[in-house]
């Protein structure tokens, strides 16, 4: 198992190395660096004053000496100008000069400085994330036990009319992405015109507060997403436990159904799930972005939109190295928590 | 003139579907009669739920073609005063035509618009998934069957893609910027590739022993591939009848791009475990060369479950899309095409909410549709 860990972290460090590697170069592509420095500086640079920007910059080095640099093994830019100031990605307001250090990238725990916010990555990241962070908490408990509870009830009786009606329901919501059943939903339940005016359309205010009015519709449009696959396959999982052996034999043992589903199936159904809730959260990720943008919810996904459409290089590094870990992590926890649920699989 | 009731523009509406409806009636008609003779497809007529996803995707695939007899105003047409106006307005200035959806922020007919987006949406969407399928499929092929560390690189290729969240890799790779520097082309070039090299080795796998009958159809393959090739990729055929617009390819090459990973992953594993069957091993007795085992005895078998994720995934690229059109990447801002469309509208939301939502139900329906055709499918493939 450990070994099986180890192995697995190793593989996730190279897909890191390689992942931001690209995410680095399709942002270092000249016609990007003249738009940052375009949107940084001067909208009417001439070419000249391009090149002048980004040198002084130290933006037109070599791309691998760059990432080099980024990632901390390299000797970071350091330009000196005739009056002693430094400019560099090493300098710090208030540090002297003869303390710059020379490395400073992601090893020695520096993600950058982001050009939109005017901030350090690592602060940006981890208030968005906390945001966030509470919107996936409320996307979880409410999608996972409606899943589940759909699930086992459609797939305790398969073929029956609760089965097909709550499958076609799963179906449904698989269907309707983010930015269609949030467009609905504010149309019904927001909109000033012809809507309910029960809740509030926009979740801007939930940043500070959060309050049943401002959350409920970006839960609501998260959930209904990834709650149909979970559903489905929980309702495969239940159906297929029910068939089993066991089952009837408990079953002519005289249990009553309730007790069969409750002490008998569910456990065995719910191990399926388990893998299909963990690979769910990359999924949700995207989720995160489409919701966060429609409702204006400043978190990680909104901070990836800014990020990505200003061209903010360091910044986005960052992100996608969160979003590569999330991935990854999950995948790793599913897997290890399923040797742990079934005892019938083991790793080597 | 007045404004319509709410059952008028539903009647008027389903009277301008009239060629669809009349096609779907031919189309149910003539499979229902030959459903004994069809195999897969004739039984899908015999589950409810795979008919109903059929029918819905059948009525925007025809909405697609006859959009032009369908919409009552050119979809780029702006009216004056027509702005935001809701449903079922008299169109200022033509007697007796209606703004049957109403009109959006720039004073367009949204129903003209959303039907004429049925046609950008269904070009792309079963074309990127083709492409993709045929990208996956002979890697997944091979991956599978050679195994070693063929399957060990393209996995861990494979994987990387599929880490990424795909948001991000639309920002990076579907931008002007991009499109600037020629990655979409070089991106193009080699994804274009995999069908022109996928039926040459169908081809030729099959017919190597009759060298004559081999030369002519791998020729007239290479030709035609040539030919679609230079065309789609690079926008240089000589008789101009395969083109891309730049927009569209960089468009098509990402999501072709994201979406091939996943069905690699499929097919490798349907070849792993397909790999290990008897008629496998007697095919290998026989001396048959391993692409003819991969292309002629493993494919064939692994129809079922390829054919309900084609559906499946044709309805997950058509919700790519309009993710791409709700971030405004790609697409030009007067494409009437679904996603953005629903992105124009989300903006004054709360206030005018008929122009976002009509797309909106109509991205849900075909997706929806596919689905179940899918499920039904499913079901259909597993009786035997």
């Amino acid at each position: 198992m450990g070994k099986f860990i180890i192995n697995r972290c190793g593989i996730m460090a190279l897909t890191i190395l390689c992942l931001t590697f690209v995410v680095f170069f399709l942002t270092n592509l000249h016609p990007n660096l003249e738009k940052l420095a375009k949107t940084q500086a001067n909208m009417r640079m001439t070419d000249d004053q391009v090149v002048t920007w980004l040198e002084s910059r130290g933006y037109l080095q070599p791309l691998f000496i760059r990432y080099g640099e980024w990632l901390g093994v390299v000797p970071s830019f350091l330009q000196t100008s005739e009056d002693g100031r430094q400019r560099g990605r090493c300098v710090r307001p208030g540090v002297p000069s003869e303390q710059t250090s020379r490395y400073c990238g992601v090893l020695q725990g520096n993600f950058g400085f982001s050009t939109v916010f005017k901030e350090e990555v690592s602060d940006i990241v981890a208030k968005r994330l906390a945001l966030t962070g509470w919107l996936m908490f409320y996307v979880m408990i409410v999608m996972v036990p409606t899943a589940l509870v759909v699930g086992v009830l459609a797939g305790m009786r398969e073929g029956s009319k609760t089965d097909r009606s709550l499958s076609t329901f799963s179906i449904a919501t698989t269907a309707t992405p983010e930015y269609v059943s949030g467009v609905i939903f504010i149309a019904i339940f927001a909109s000033s015109a012809v809507g309910l005016k029960w809740f509030k359309g926009t979740a801007t205010s939930a940043m500070d507060e959060i309050t049943f009015a401002n959350f409920t519709l970006p839960v609501m449009t998260m959930a209904l997403y990834g709650m149909g696959y979970i559903a489905r396959m929980t309702r495969a999982s239940m159906a297929e436990v029910m068939t089993a052996q066991y089952i009837r034999t408990a079953r002519l043992k005289g249990v009553s159904f309730h007790g069969i589903v409750l002490k008998h199936a569910l456990r065995n159904a719910l191990i399926a799930p388990f893998t299909v809730i963990m690979l769910q959260f990359p999924w949700l990720l995207t989720g995160v972005v489409i919701v966060e943008t429609l409702f204006n919810y400043k978190g990680f996904g909104w901070a990836l939109v800014q990020a990505a459409s200003n061209n903010d290089i360091e910044l986005l590094l960052g992100c996608s190295i969160v979003a590569v870990v999330v991935v990854l992590l999950t995948q790793l926890i599913s897997d290890i928590g399923y040797v742990y649920l079934n005892p019938r699989i083991r790793v080597n | 003139m007045d404004s319509l009731s709410w059952g008028q523009i539903l009647s008027q509406i389903f009277l301008l579907f009239w060629p669809v409806w009349t096609g779907m009636l031919l189309i149910f008609a003539i499979s229902i009669f030959t459903k004994e003779r069809t195999g897969l497809y004739g039984r899908l007529f015999d589950s409810p739920i795979g008919m109903i996803g059929f029918a819905v995707v059948m009525f925007w695939a025809l909405t697609a073609v006859f959009a032009d007899l369908i919409v009552t105003f050119d979809s780029l047409q702006q009216l004056s005063g027509m702005k935001n106006k809701p449903p079922g307005t008299p169109a200022r200035g033509y007697e007796g035509q209606y703004f049957l959806l109403g009109g959006d922020n720039l004073a367009r007919d949204v129903f003209s618009r959303v039907v004429m987006g049925s046609r950008t949406v269904l070009s792309i969407a079963p074309a990127a998934t083709m492409f993709a399928f045929m990208m996956g499929i002979t890697l997944g092929l091979a991956a599978g069957y050679f195994g070693g560390r063929l399957d060990t690189a393209l996995s861990f290729l494979a994987n990387l893609v599929l880490a990424f969240p795909v948001i991000l890799l639309f920002y990076l790779l579907v931008t002007p910027e991009i499109r600037v520097t020629g990655i979409p082309v070089f991106m193009a070039a080699v994804l274009f590739v995999f069908p022109v090299v996928f039926f040459v080795i169908l081809i030729n796998s099959r017919t190597y022993t009759q060298p004559v009958k081999r030369n002519a159809l791998v020729a007239i393959t290479l030709v035609a591939g040539a030919w679609a090739y230079s065309g789609l990729a690079f926008n240089m055929d000589p008789l101009g009848i395969f083109y891309m617009d730049p927009n569209l390819l960089n468009i098509f090459v990402s999501v072709v791009f994201v979406n091939s990973p996943t069905v690699f992953r499929i097919v490798r594993g349907l070849t792993l475990d397909i790999k290990t069957r008897d008629y496998v091993a007697a095919a290998q007795t026989r001396g048959e060369g391993p692409w003819y085992i991969m292309l002629w005895e493993i494919l064939p078998n692994a129809r079922g479950p390829l054919i309900v994720d084609f559906c499946l995934r044709v309805g997950y690229t058509t919700i790519l899309l309009g993710t791409l059109g709700f971030f405004g990447l790609g697409v030009s801002p007067e494409s009437p095409d679904w996603g953005s469309t629903i992105n124009e509208g989300r903006k004054l939301l709360s206030v005018f909410p008929h122009p976002a939502v009509p797309p909106a139900v109509a991205l849900m329906s075909l997706v929806l549709g596919l689905n179940l055709l899918a499920d039904g499918l499913r079901e259909q493939s597993l009786r035997d």
